[in-house]
């Protein structure tokens, strides 16, 4: 046996040493951060002008040189650049100093160690560590060299051992590529070459269970790692509003050449009309013609109506979006304590995208349930225990106290005290039925101190079964390959265990038969009920019935249930039986189908004893949480690696399926024609007219189709590969869009990207991926937003994902209260911004026809520069930060109110032609009303103010007003801060005006600042004032009209809910109740995470027990060990004993097992 | 107890500001409000604008046209620009006494002060008193900053050199003889560009600051010699420079040249004949421009604009209108409280 010893490592370091030498050598560490100080100015300005917005301002500035062509001074422009330059540059420094410190917390242990692992480097891993690089596996604690992991892409136990003395070692291996499920290498040692396969392979991703230790040599790191290969590029996320504002920025800019172009021509027929003649007072310089002329104006008027597209739209978006990630992370309510997790935004441009999520993806293990099976309920020859009286369980329940089994798990909880008064009262069932549970499994035990019992199952679900038989009083305590010891009820008994007969997924069953101290043979089976109740003796169908009942409570409560029986054997019978079993398993052809027909003869004429009822623990809240989702009209899938009985089951039990759905429509034929077929009578079933409208570059756009009722889909993995295939993709799709809910089953982490990305092509919907491991990497990289399950190990969901949290509940506030704030913000924000700076701009339009088409601006140049900068910037960005219609808890009252979202109503083409509309007509009132107020008119002293300065000063209070005022109705949150923003705006603009046309201003630079005095001058009139009066209630109350006619003729949702509240605002909102109904099921609870091959394992001998207890650090911690590791199901094709053991085994396709063979144990 | 702290090291701070819980007032636009707040405003602003309507009716106006296209108008001889140093003479009568302060005002139409560069061309610099661009003008002022041969301009640019450049005098024709109604030309501009923004050099004489100078090219006389009568009055601070300066922000407008408040016409302008006599100098034909005189008086709101009112008043009505009808349609489609919230 291998332990490593001084001497070991010694050659151990040698090894690596050796790699060293000829390897070129790859770290770990993987490099995300762009710049370092010294480049970071130049590289920095140089990403930043690459893009567009900046490249066009850059442009104007270059434009504002030119003396014929500047219409405004360069300080306009170069004023905003460098403020948004600074801000974007700062913004761009923290995130890469944050992405560096994102690296240094990759592992929970000692970070820079991991950073620091080389290729060739052997390292030595702990219990519930986290495997960050692909390793080649040398050694480990456990017997066999088995290693336990937990890991989404390698199932079950891997095992290798290796011996290294006197050797030279060179490993050989493949270059590094994507697969995830083969390897090929070659271990050269001692002349002797040794082929490495998959399971020799410890990869990054995986995490450390039940293992001690384990030593293992560094193959691949960093980028290099399978994992990091496999998880696909990371492409640049941008949300639809971006994507939108992209086209809008576009139309824009067309239309702001077509102003340009009409001022042009306005300027060149003005210049051939009157231009020409007064010349007497402003002579044309070098003789330049109209046409000349006309093309000098459009570039002037470009600079003069840049403002439709301000730079600060970017900067004020960008910050939006950071305080509203803040606010995520900030929060209280998605802070879990347990793992003392807050809930984290990891990307800060997405957030508006989370108000409109339509489709979730959904991983299962670790996501939806805790991975934790509990066994909760069972029902023993007709009485049904595990019964809780309506109560909310609650940690305060009455448990059942299991003092009397000193053996017993402190761990395991149970409601019912009748089970275990019948268990003290020797009913006979009851035993029989414990005594079952106890001998019937695959489970190994290790004993490391007297009483202190750890079982290592391969399914949780047995890991499970056998804890409840322990603290029942039935514990099993250890096994040999050919006997089970268990203590019953304080008494040791060892059984003869004469055959296993094992389970497999056509089977549904395992049986074993055992031989108990007192000589009875007896089979003792477990499995399906229905596969069980076919096998009964016709004399338990009383029996049958009164469990059937209880097997479909337990599956309506979406318990995964199996049914127990027994019988007892002839022992004549018996040995004749082993007989042909020995013969049948030592031939060659056909063996399984033999062995099968065995196990069949001898499983029938059994006895039912009752069914045990396993709940796979959900996450807290997530059957609520599901129904809020589904009540905001989000269509949950579920994308999961597991079995379909169980996919279903959990479906259940997190009310995704539900009983009084129409139908579940499973789908899992084996070929392309099978699958088309199923997809094609789901569809012939409920006849549907499709409607197609085609989207851009042929891209069809699968509409939703109404359906009446609610059906639900389940698919299997391997059907799924044909119904992603080309032909056929778009039919499931609409099958799938038709259903309620979608549970895809044993699905690749490559085919679950695959759906993502079907619903993202042909559905114009906002997609979420959520899960917590590394096979579901793909899937949150492929989705619009990734969101990653935190707060224990593996990392690699969260550290691809957009958001981070520690449980799937958090997911409702992140979408329904987040989300839908985000993005009523942000488009709000967009509205706003456009109208405010439209209306801004417009007025110099019309302007422009008064002025002979001469570029001059309306406004002071000084009001130009810092109206987006410092006038109107803080109100909208506080409205943008703070704003909320209904706060938090109606939100999750009304889930309803995060349609809009969906259907994008907030911020479309539509809202922002209204947008541009709406300031239309505020800029003509903007300017025609100051206009014909100003027209002839005099100060009260007879003086002049109709003059150009005194009209700026007035038609850019005018507007100030007029765009605050419709902030204020924009606004429906006004916290202190709010209106502070808004009049602190508003005093500032008197302030800074005031100051800028001072006497002390205009001596300090009198070309900088010639409005001295106009302020003084014409703000004291009274006429002025009544102008903006005049203006502000034009702009806002056919504004206020609209609305308040709108909401009463067609009120929206939000107007409903709003109205709705008004006389509640004041009262705590009722509790939050999800009642979720449970209706008896006329369905299989079966669901077993259980494979084939373990029974195997057990009996082959090669079973090794323990070595005796060594002084090996503490290992008591273990937690919930017997349940709490889970090796997916998908290893269920995976078997130990895969091949026949007496085959001539070609040297090079040695497996795991038979290399362990070939080398002498030094142990044995 | 440490320990507890410990693993709740992460845990976000509750304030209001990070759980978004600040107090906050959300208002709506519910019919309580909107409603009322309608017929409130609407009767303000009826009130407002019959304020305004019946003061601007109170104010009188005297306009005349004298650019003379008319053949019959009494200055259609000086609109030949040919014709130098032409006088013409406007006579009017007044009915009743046109009350005081009058204010008398020259107004210019299609005349595009406010063409940007036309706008710009100016040199406030220079215009400050400031010597050294006395001797080099800005660029702003081209093609006004140097003459032919290449003497600055003092002052420079389009606006100075575009200087209104008619003179008026105002006669009373009592019993045949003409009597001199003053103008008052002191105090017509801003006080602030009288005495900050525009200033002389300080040198005495004045005339000294402007030598190697020339005076713009259309004016007759140099700057410092605007008013001979009131050598206060000259340089970059003459009243009439001053208010041409302040240019105008429409093609069509009106300028201060005086105010009658001397003497006998302090309380008015009685009834009577008047002549006005002007000094027919500024080309505006060419341009299709049309020059006026006005005679004035003012109120609290400033000289006769009736917009205002009038708008004050649709917009009132319109108001009161739009309140009846939201009440109309609030009693009819009542937002339907059994139709609730879905699911509520």
């Amino acid at each position: 046996m291998t332990f490593i010893t001084h001497m070991d490592l010694i050659i151990i370091l040698y090894f690596s040493h050796f790699l060293h030498s000829f390897k070129p050598l790859q770290t770990n560490a993987i490099k995300t951060s762009k710049y370092n100080p010294f480049t970071f100015l130049p590289l920095n300005l140089f990403e930043q002008f690459q893009r567009i917005a900046n490249a066009y301002f850059l442009f104007l500035l270059v434009l504002q040189v030119i003396p014929q062509i500047s219409s405004l001074s360069w300080f306009t422009t170069v004023v905003p650049l460098v403020l948004v330059l600074t801000v974007t540059a700062a913004k761009d420094a923290t995130d890469d100093i944050v992405s560096k410190c994102v690296l240094c917390t990759i592992s929970p242990l000692r970070s820079e160690k991991w950073m620091d692992v080389q290729v060739g480097d052997i390292i030595r891993l702990e219990n519930n560590q986290f495997v960050t690089a692909d390793l080649l596996l040398l050694s480990s604690s456990e017997p066999l060299n088995l290693v336990y992991i937990e890991t989404a892409e390698l199932d079950g136990l891997v095992y290798f051992l290796f011996n290294v003395y006197n050797l030279k070692p060179a490993v050989r291996c493949e270059p590094p590529n994507n697969r995830l499920d083969r390897f090929t290498g070659t271990l050269t040692y001692a002349g002797q070459k040794y082929p490495l396969d998959n399971e020799k392979i410890l990869l990054r991703g995986c995490t450390l269970r039940n293992t001690e230790w384990c030593f293992g040599l560094v193959l691949f790191a960093g980028p290099e790692t399978k994992l990091m290969q496999n998880s696909g590029k990371t492409t640049f996320k941008r949300t639809s509003i971006d994507r939108l504002m992209n086209v809008l920025v576009l139309c824009i800019f067309g239309f702001l050449a077509f102003m340009c172009t009409i001022l042009a021509i306005g300027n060149c027929f003005w210049e051939m009309n009157e231009g020409s003649q007064f010349m007497v007072f402003l002579p044309r310089q070098d003789g330049n013609n109209a046409a000349f002329s006309a093309f000098l104006t459009f570039w002037s008027y470009v600079i003069i109506l840049n403002t439709v597209v301000p730079i600060s739209l970017y900067v004020s978006v960008e910050i939006i979006r950071l305080g509203n990630s803040f606010y995520i992370d900030w929060d209280r309510k998605m802070y879990f304590s347990r793992y003392n997790t807050p809930a984290e935004a990891r990307t800060t441009t997405l957030n508006e995208e989370l108000g409109q999520i339509k489709y979730i993806f959904s991983d299962k293990t670790g996501t939806l349930t805790q991975n934790v099976m509990t066994f909760n309920k069972c029902s023993i020859n007709g009485k049904s225990y595990g019964e809780i009286q309506k109560l909310e369980i609650t940690k305060h329940t009455d448990t059942v106290d299991f003092s009397f089994n000193p053996l017993a798990d402190p761990r395991f909880m149970f409601h019912d005290h009748a089970l275990v008064e019948a268990v003290k009262l020797e009913d006979p069932e009851v035993h029989a039925f414990f005594r079952l549970l106890a001998l019937c499994h695959t489970v190994m035990a290790e004993e490391k101190k007297e009483g202190e019992l750890f079982y290592q199952a391969q399914s949780p679900d047995e890991g499970a079964l056998v804890t409840a038989a322990r603290n029942f009083g039935f514990v099993f305590r250890s096994r040999t390959p050919d006997s089970v010891s268990i203590v019953e009820m304080g008494e040791e008994r060892s059984y003869e265990l004469l055959a296993i007969l094992d389970f497999n997924n056509v089977r549904k069953r395992m049986s074993i038969i055992v031989r108990s101290p007192e000589g009875k043979l007896c089979l003792y089976c477990k499995g399906a009920d229905t596969i069980i109740y076919e096998r009964l003796h016709q004399s338990c169908s009383k029996l049958m019935d009164v469990t059937t009942e209880h097997l479909n409570e337990f599956a309506g409560e979406g318990l995964r249930t199996l049914a127990l029986a027994y019988k007892n054997l002839d022992e004549e019978y018996f040995n004749q039986w082993k007989q042909r079993h020995h013969e049948a398993s030592t031939e060659l052809d056909n063996q399984e189908s033999k062995l099968d027909e065995l196990y069949e003869e001898i499983e029938k004429d059994l006895l039912l004893l009752g069914a045990t009822a396993i709940e796979d623990k959900l996450q807290d809240g997530v059957p609520q949480t599901i129904e809020q989702l589904s009540k905001a009209n989000i269509k949950i899938w579920v994308l999961t690696g597991d079995k379909q009985e169980t996919a279903e089951n959990i479906g259940y039990s997190c009310n995704l399926l539900r009983e009084e759905m129409n139908d579940v429509f499973i789908v899992s034929g084996n070929s392309p024609e099978d699958v088309r077929q199923e997809l094609r009578s789901v569809k012939r079933l409920y006849h549907f007219s499709l409607d197609k409208r085609t989207l851009g570059k042929g891209v069809k756009l699968i509409a939703d189709e109404l359906v009446n009722g609610e059906y639900g889909l389940v698919i299997n993995g391997h059907s799924l590969a044909y119904a992603l295939e080309g032909s056929m993709e778009l039919e499931f799709l609409r099958t799938a869009c038709m259903c309620k809910a979608v549970i895809c089953c044993r699905v690749t982490p490559l085919q679950k990207a695959q759906v993502v990305e079907l619903v993202k092509k042909y559905k114009q919907a906002v997609t979420l991926a959520i899960g917590d491991g590394a096979n579901d990497v793909s899937m949150i990289k492929a989705a619009h937003i990734g969101v990653g399950i935190s707060g224990q190990e593996g990392m690699q969901a969260v550290l691809s994902s957009d958001y981070s949290f520690a449980q799937f509940r958090f997911l409702q506030r992140l979408l329904l209260v987040h989300g839908r704030w985000s993005y009523l913000r942000m488009c709000k924000f967009l509205r706003y911004f456009f109208y405010k700076n439209f209306t801004f701009t417009f007025v110099h339009f019309w302007y422009g026809f008064f002025c002979g088409f001469s570029a001059q601006t309306v406004y002071d140049e000084w009001f130009i520069t810092l109206y987006n900068l410092v006038y109107t910037a803080l109100p909208v960005l506080g409205m943008s930060l703070f704003d909320q219609d209904v706060n938090d808890v109606w939100s999750f009252q009304y889930p309803q109110l995060y349609i809009p979202g969906q259907l994008n109503l907030y911020f479309s083409k539509k809202a922002f032609f209204k947008c541009a509309l709406h300031s239309c007509y505020s800029s003509m009132v903007l300017f025609f009303i100051p206009y014909a107020a100003m027209h002839n008119t005099v100060r009260d002293d007879g003086k002049d103010v109709a003059d150009y300065q005194s009209f700026a000063l007035l038609t850019q209070t005018c507007l100030l007003f007029a765009v605050t005022i419709q902030l204020g109705l924009e606004m429906s949150y006004w916290t202190a801060v709010n209106t502070f923003f808004v009049l602190g705006s508003l005093a500032m603009y008197f302030a800074v005006t005031f100051t800028m046309y001072s006497n002390g201003m205009f001596l300090i630079l009198p070309s900088a600042f010639p409005f001295i005095g106009t302020a003084r001058n014409s703000l004291n009139q009274p006429n002025m004032w009544l102008t903006i009066l005049l203006t502000s209630i034009l702009c806002v109350l056919p504004v206020v009209t609209y609305r308040f006619l709108f909401i009463q003729l067609c009120p929206t949702i939000n107007d409903k809910v709003r109205m709705d509240l008004l006389p509640k605002q004041h009262l705590p909102p009722p509790p939050l109740r999800t009642r979720i109904r449970r209706t008896s099921s006329r369905r299989s609870g079966y669901a077993f995470s259980h494979a084939q091959g373990y029974g195997d394992l057990v009996t082959s001998g090669r079973f090794l027990r323990r070595p005796a207890l060594s002084g090996s650090s503490g290992f008591a911690n273990i937690g919930r060990t017997t349940t709490g590791f889970s090796p997916m199901g998908r290893s269920a094709g995976y078997s130990p004993t895969g091949r026949p053991q007496n085959a001539k085994v070609p040297d090079v396709e040695v497996t795991s097992l038979q290399m362990y063979r070939t080398v002498r144990d030094p142990a044995f | 107890m440490v320990k507890e702290e410990q693993e709740l090291a992460n845990r976000p701070d509750n304030t209001a500001f990070t759980q978004q819980r600040l107090p906050a007032w959300q208002p709506m636009l519910s019919a309580g409000i909107v409603i009322p707040g309608f017929v409130l405003i609407g009767l303000a602003f009826i009130g407002i604008g019959v304020a305004l309507f019946v003061t601007s009716r109170s104010i009188q106006v005297l306009e005349f046209d004298y650019t003379g296209v008319d053949q019959n108008s009494p200055c259609f001889k000086c609109s030949d620009p040919k014709v130098l140093n032409c006088v013409c003479n406007l006579n009017f009568s007044i009915d009743s006494l046109f009350k005081g302060t009058v204010f008398f005002y020259y107004g210019l139409s299609n005349y595009y002060q406010n063409f940007r560069k036309y706008g710009v061309s100016k040199d406030d610099v220079q215009l400050s008193g400031d010597l050294t661009n006395f001797k080099t003008p800005s660029d702003t002022c081209s093609p006004y900053a140097y003459d032919s041969n290449n003497q600055p301009i003092v002052p420079c640019g389009s606006i100075a050199n575009s200087m209104f450049n008619d003179a008026f005098k105002l006669y009373q024709i009592i019993n045949g003889t003409n009597t001199l109604v003053p103008f008052d030309g002191k105090g017509i501009a801003w006080w602030t560009d009288y005495n900050i923004k525009y200033r002389n050099p300080s040198i005495t004489p004045l005339k000294n600051a402007f030598n190697n100078t020339v005076k713009p090219i259309f004016w007759s006389k140099p700057a410092y010699e605007l008013d001979t009568s009131d050598p206060a009055n000259n340089g970059f601070i003459n009243q009439n420079f001053l208010v041409w300066m302040r240019r105008a922000a429409l093609p069509n407008f009106r300028k201060l040249y005086g105010r009658i408040n001397e003497g006998d016409y302090a309380q008015g302008l009685p009834a009577g004949n008047y002549s006005l006599e002007i000094a027919y100098n500024y080309p505006v034909l060419s341009f299709d421009g049309r020059k006026k005189v006005v005679f004035s008086n003012v109120s609290w709101m400033g000289g006769k604009n009736e917009f205002l009112g009038i708008a004050y008043l649709v917009i009132g009505s319109m108001c009161v209108f739009m309140s009846i009808v939201m009440l109309i349609v609030y009693a009819k489609f009542k937002f339907p409280e059994e139709d609730g919230v879905p699911g509520h």
